[in-house]
């Protein structure tokens, strides 16, 4: 059965996550990024920034409010059973602090397949309350016997 | 913290994930899927048991690759290919070497090893020397 192609080009509605200093910590202490500019307000002031920094791999969080829904989409037609994350891109920009509210917009990128496999990329553009770019990532995301 | 510079290997980062990790990252991050948190579930669809969230494991790439830079604020880029089933309670090590330094930045390719098994393959991170 080939993959659904219709979907290429689709975008979704922004969604804008508020980044909390308690959420920053958490997302740190759950990944063992142990600089004090994650945790402590006064390590983080005195490196220059307005408030505890988010360590780049939260990306992943300030994404998911508009992922899920482009995942889940019916449209793209994803199998979850035998869907695996295949690759993952990020590119960072502007620093993201707590107290920052960053909207991300997502749209799929392309879906293909090659050998009995499904690849749908999804792209993520993040921008903070100043409409500066924080971080653009692809999400492959990988369907095994389509 | 020593420059980095074409061809030198980053240092290793080891790192073992405890039984909990997965309820803590998936807290963290709020990535619930079952196969993560649910160990007759995992089973269920074929697993050997809970595995690691891939992004967690990205995540201890991108700590190497911060390591290596000098600071988190240095990666700029990080492109990974997740391979394998990464599991708890096993050692995993990131390993790196500086491929190329160009205008201002280091270009690091990485791997994630646990046991013999590439889990995080084809890593790459470009790092901004100042």
């Amino acid at each position: 059965m080939p993959v659904k192609t219709e979907a290429i080009g689709k975008e979704y509605p922004s969604a804008t996550y508020a980044v909390g200093r308690e959420k920053v910590r958490e997302y740190a202490a759950a990944v063992g990024e142990t600089d004090p500019i994650h945790t402590e307000v006064e390590a983080a002031r005195a490196a220059g920034f307005a408030d505890v920094v988010a360590p780049p791999m939260f990306a992943v969080v300030y994404s998911a409010p508009v992922m899920a829904p482009a995942i889940f989409d019916p449209e793209v037609g994803i199998d979850f059973p035998t869907m695996v994350h295949g690759g993952q891109e990020f590119v960072w920009g502007e620093p993201v602090v707590a107290g920052d509210e960053i909207t991300t917009t997502a749209s799929v990128k392309d879906i293909s397949e090659r050998d009995g496999m499904g690849f749908y990329v999804f792209e993520t553009v993040s921008r903070n309350q100043r409409d500066e770019t924080v971080c653009t990532a692809s999400w492959t995301n990988i369907v095994r016997g389509v | 913290m020593a420059p980095l510079r074409e061809g030198e290997r980053i240092p290793e980062l080891k790192v073992t994930p405890d039984r909990y990790v997965t309820y803590r990252y998936a807290g963290a991050s709020g990535d619930f899927n079952p196969i993560h948190i649910d160990e007759e579930f995992a089973k269920q669809v074929g697993l050997p048991g809970r595995i690691l969230h891939g992004l967690w494991t990205m995540a201890q790439v991108a700590r190497a690759a911060e390591q290596a830079a000098g600071g988190p604020q240095r990666l700029r880029r990080l492109a990974v290919q997740f391979r394998g089933l990464g599991m708890l309670e096993q050692e995993i090590a990131i390993s790196g070497s500086v491929r190329e330094v160009r205008e201002g930045v280091a270009v690091v390719e990485l791997e994630a090893d646990q046991g013999g098994n590439k889990i995080i393959r084809n890593g790459e991170a470009e790092l901004a020397l100042e």
